[in-house]
């Protein structure tokens, strides 16, 4: 007889787990991007030859070549404005009509056609036209590159991160483009809660901690619990459209009205208007560290001088720090706690090196805060440490929630809230609505975002409508809304009609206005995501299915082999050793047949163990009435 | 008027011996995990209480419900089944909603009340249906109402919320009695009481925000 192999039931190592890359972090920032891996709890940032960990987020489009992405492309950004793309992450998810609001704050053009297209917005840049989603992709494909080359070895699995602020929209449009980039996404992860883990595994820190994260185009701001190795996310809040670029902004309208005060000119060149705000980041990082300075702005042949102080920028951005610390204070009270109950403060992302930004902090939560991970790279090690706990197993949990409410528009266009924001995700809430007309056979799901009451206030996110209810009087019929969000932070809405038994069910992505026509016509181009690449995806899933059968089986003989004879066991045994060999194969087919063969050669060997299982039960039930019986004579009757 | 209808079994069903879906053998129907090969199982239909294994009780220790959430977590969250097989990740989530909606609902005084007497068979209403049937818990509600909208500055709102915050701990330990005699008339009603003490809070901070 074969010698069987025995595995402690559940860990037992995946088939050619080990052969499957490493899975790497990234953090997809407005303003740079880094990759990072964790191998053994060590995390590593993935750096350039001259060590910088950092990307920008800043891509080139030159004519009749590839993409170039990061300080190349930033460097091209003064010569060749209309061919590089920068801070697209403040586009991602939004629509042709969102962006209005937005318009000339931009550094790029935005294609007006798309409004009649009622989808995403795009850009033209360089005679192209982009969404968001492809630039994002061109990024990634970029940290892609940076981490095969660093690791020697295929990177195709991440953990990225978003802001804990972004919406569904901009959370689903961030998985495209890496699906577009030909990354499989393990999961979305919230940014602070990145960072905190990151921050919490080096420091062994417990308590409750907050994360305040100022990046380049958002701002957040989360609660979190740290406890044994679990890291409970108690509030969060924040803006997803405020962010160091709007203290780029200030300053560089501050230095534009100097100039055209000096030269007499009113009109803004684009030339202008890219190298004041080159020169604006560039002044604002030097007033971090110096309380005054002198930038030259030389566009169009005509130089000026500008002179700035630290307390003239304090002064300009104070309103918008503060905003930052009233969203703070009301985190806080969502939290149910108070600033004392703060063990520290974390910080995250470039823009809290301005000196301002650190007071606020130090101010609302009365500690000073801590920066001793780098704030520009803690979230991609975060982000890396979490890859790590889902394929190869670190002990690190995080427990995130949903950082806007999910609701439905109902009568007179206000908002039924489903799911509340700050709930544990993932979580599933269910409510019951019912017609308002006799004999209504369809019904309007409208499903928004936010913390409004009125609809318009809250940004829209899918309408779809159930069809085929039965007609019946108002108020009879009972639909059944069920919204799901999942631990990526993404929803999906169920809505079924109870009353007949005649269910119906729909299921809605919302929709950011790419349809999946689009994005599968993108994929077919996207030469990194051909036919070998779907193949090896479905390679591992079968090896995947395989393992957890072999699995199955094997705890099953160990637990309730003597059930069988020799000759079932035999079959048995057969099946498992065809399954083995086929496993290292890579015919997909094959293994999945063997596969199929093993279930159904065990079906009888499950019938057994049923049986036994259940006359076991009963035994125990009947021991059970009867030591009752005993105690009930021994009660005194 | 709370809705009485039919009391849920108290006891809990018995845990009948069901079949895995991944190896086919026997397991406890109620089991996160497959006794034998450790598949992780369906949530089942569970109460809240019985999920986190604590015992049904107004009371309940915050410590201890914690350990048993984050112990369960640690075992069913998603992130565990990151590379498992797609069922595999299905189940895990439909565990981790159902152990977040039990924790939710547990960790809260005013949720954990309103399901307790859910189970008993008592429908208090549920928020928008602003009926108040005891006469004198009505009389106070219209009372603070007004002390709330006659505060002028935010100092007085300050204090007004103040003495809330203290009428909500006091209401939750009479509702631990009330509970705990089995009077569930009473604590229906102070389940009520404390829901409309949680619209004053909320609505003092919202005026508080607007006065600052």
């Amino acid at each position: 007889m074969a010698l069987l192999q025995i595995h402690e039931p559940g860990a037992t190592p995946l088939p050619h787990a080990a052969e499957r890359a490493l899975a790497v972090g990234i953090d997809l920032g407005t303003t740079n991007s880094v990759v990072a891996v964790s191998r053994k709890g060590q995390p590593e940032v993935l750096r350039d030859e001259k060590g910088s960990g950092l990307v920008p987020s800043v891509v080139a489009y030159p004519p009749d070549l590839p993409p170039i992405v990061g300080f190349a492309a930033r460097a091209m950004l003064l010569e060749q404005p209309d061919r590089v793309v920068s801070s697209i992450k403040r586009l991602m998810g939004r629509g042709a009509e969102d962006v209005k609001a937005l318009a000339g704050t931009l550094p790029y053009e935005l294609d007006n056609d798309a409004d009649r297209e009622g989808g995403m917005v795009r850009l033209k840049v360089g005679g192209r036209r982009l969404t968001p989603v492809e630039v994002s992709a061109d990024i990634l494909r970029a940290l892609k590159a940076r981490a095969e080359t660093k690791l020697g070895a295929t990177v195709d699995r991440a953990v990225i991160t978003v802001p804990a602020y972004f919406d569904d929209s901009a959370r689903a449009a961030t998985k495209d483009a890496a699906r577009l980039a030909g990354i499989e996404v393990l999961r979305l992860v919230n940014e602070p809660t990145a960072a905190a883990l990151a921050y919490g595994l080096d420091k062994q820190a417990e308590g409750v901690y907050a994360v305040y994260d100022l990046g380049g185009g958002t701002f957040d701001i989360s609660i979190l619990r740290l406890e044994k190795g679990v890291f409970q996310v108690l509030a969060t809040g924040g803006d997803s459209a405020l962010g160091g670029d709007d203290f780029d902004h200030l300053l560089a309208e501050a230095f534009i009205r100097e100039r055209h005060a000096a030269t007499g000119e009113t009109r803004l060149t684009p030339g202008e208007a890219k190298l004041a705000l080159a020169t604006a980041r560039i002044a604002k990082e030097c007033l971090s560290a110096s309380p005054d300075g002198q930038w030259v702005l030389d566009a169009d042949g005509t130089p000026t001088t500008h002179v700035m102080t630290r307390e003239r920028f304090e002064a300009m951005i104070e309103p918008l720090v503060e905003r930052t610390a009233r969203i703070c204070r009301e985190v806080m009270v969502d939290a149910g706690l108070k600033p004392a109950d703060v063990k520290g403060v974390v910080l995250v992302g470039g823009s809290t090196r301005v000196p301002l930004v650190r007071r606020a902090v130090a101010h609302v939560f009365g500690h000073e805060p801590l920066a001793d991970i780098d704030p520009d790279e803690v979230v991609a090690v975060g982000a890396a440490l979490q890859a790590e706990a889902l394929t190869a197993g670190l002990d690190a949990l995080l427990l995130d929630v949903t950082p806007l409410s999910l609701g439905l528009e109902t009568m007179g266009g206000l908002v039924e809230k489903i799911i509340p924001r700050n709930t544990p995700i993932p979580a599933a809430l269910a409510q019951e609505f019912t017609t308002y007309q006799d004999g209504q056979t369809g019904m309007i799901l409208h499903v928004v975002q936010g913390e409004r009451e009125m609809v318009d206030q809250c940004r829209s996110l899918a309408r779809f409508e159930l069809k085929g209810i039965p007609p019946m009087t108002a108020g009879a019929a009972r639909i059944r809304v069920t919204f799901a969000v999942d631990a990526d932070g993404l929803l999906t809405v169920t809505a079924r009609e109870t009353t007949t038994g005649v269910e119906q069910k729909i299921e809605v992505k919302p929709s950011y206005g790419l349809g999946e026509d689009e994005m599968a016509a993108m994929l077919r181009d996207s030469l990194e995501h051909a036919r070998e690449d779907m193949e090896a995806r479905l390679l591992a899933e079968a090896r995947v299915e395989a393992g957890r059968v072999l699995n199955a089986v094997r705890a099953a003989l160990a637990a309730d082999g003597d059930l069988l004879d020799t000759n079932e066991r035999a079959a048995i045994d057969g099946a498992v050793a065809a399954l083995e060999k086929k496993l290292p194969g890579t015919e997909r087919d094959a293994i999945n047949a063997a596969a199929e063969a093993l279930e159904t050669a065990t079906k009888p060997f499950a019938e057994k163990r049923m049986d036994r299982g259940i006359r076991a039960a009963l035994g125990g039930v009947a021991v059970e009435q009867l030591d009752a019986r005993v105690a009930e004579k021994r009660a005194g009757h | 008027m709370p809705q009485v209808r039919p009391a849920e079994q108290s006891a809990a069903p018995s845990g009948a011996t069901q079949a895995c879906w991944s190896c086919g053998g026997p397991t406890p129907g109620e089991a996160p995990f497959c006794v034998t090969c450790r598949a992780v199982q369906p949530p089942g239909d569970v109460d809240h209480f019985r999920r986190l294994g604590l015992e049904r009780a107004f009371a309940v220790d915050r410590a201890e419900l914690e350990r048993r959430y984050f112990d369960l977590q640690r075992r069913l969250h998603p992130d565990r089944f990151a590379t498992r097989t797609a069922r595999e990740k299905a189940l895990s989530q439909a565990q981790a909603v159902s152990l977040n909606e039990a924790y939710e609902t547990l960790a809260d005084p005013l949720k954990r009340a309103v399901y307790l007497l859910h189970l008993a068979g008592m429908d208090v209403l549920s928020e928008g249906c602003n009926q108040i049937a005891d006469p004198v818990i009505l009389m106070e509600a219209m009372e603070m109402r007004e002390a709330l909208a006659a505060a002028q500055s935010a100092a007085q709102v300050e204090l007004f919320a103040a003495n809330i915050t203290a009428d909500i701990e006091e209401c939750v330990d009479d509702l631990a009695t009330a509970f705990r005699k089995n009077d569930l008339d009473e604590a229906a009603k102070l389940t009520t009481r404390l829901r409309y003490l949680r619209k004053l809070i909320d609505d003092s901070r919202a005026r508080r925000a607007g006065k600052s």
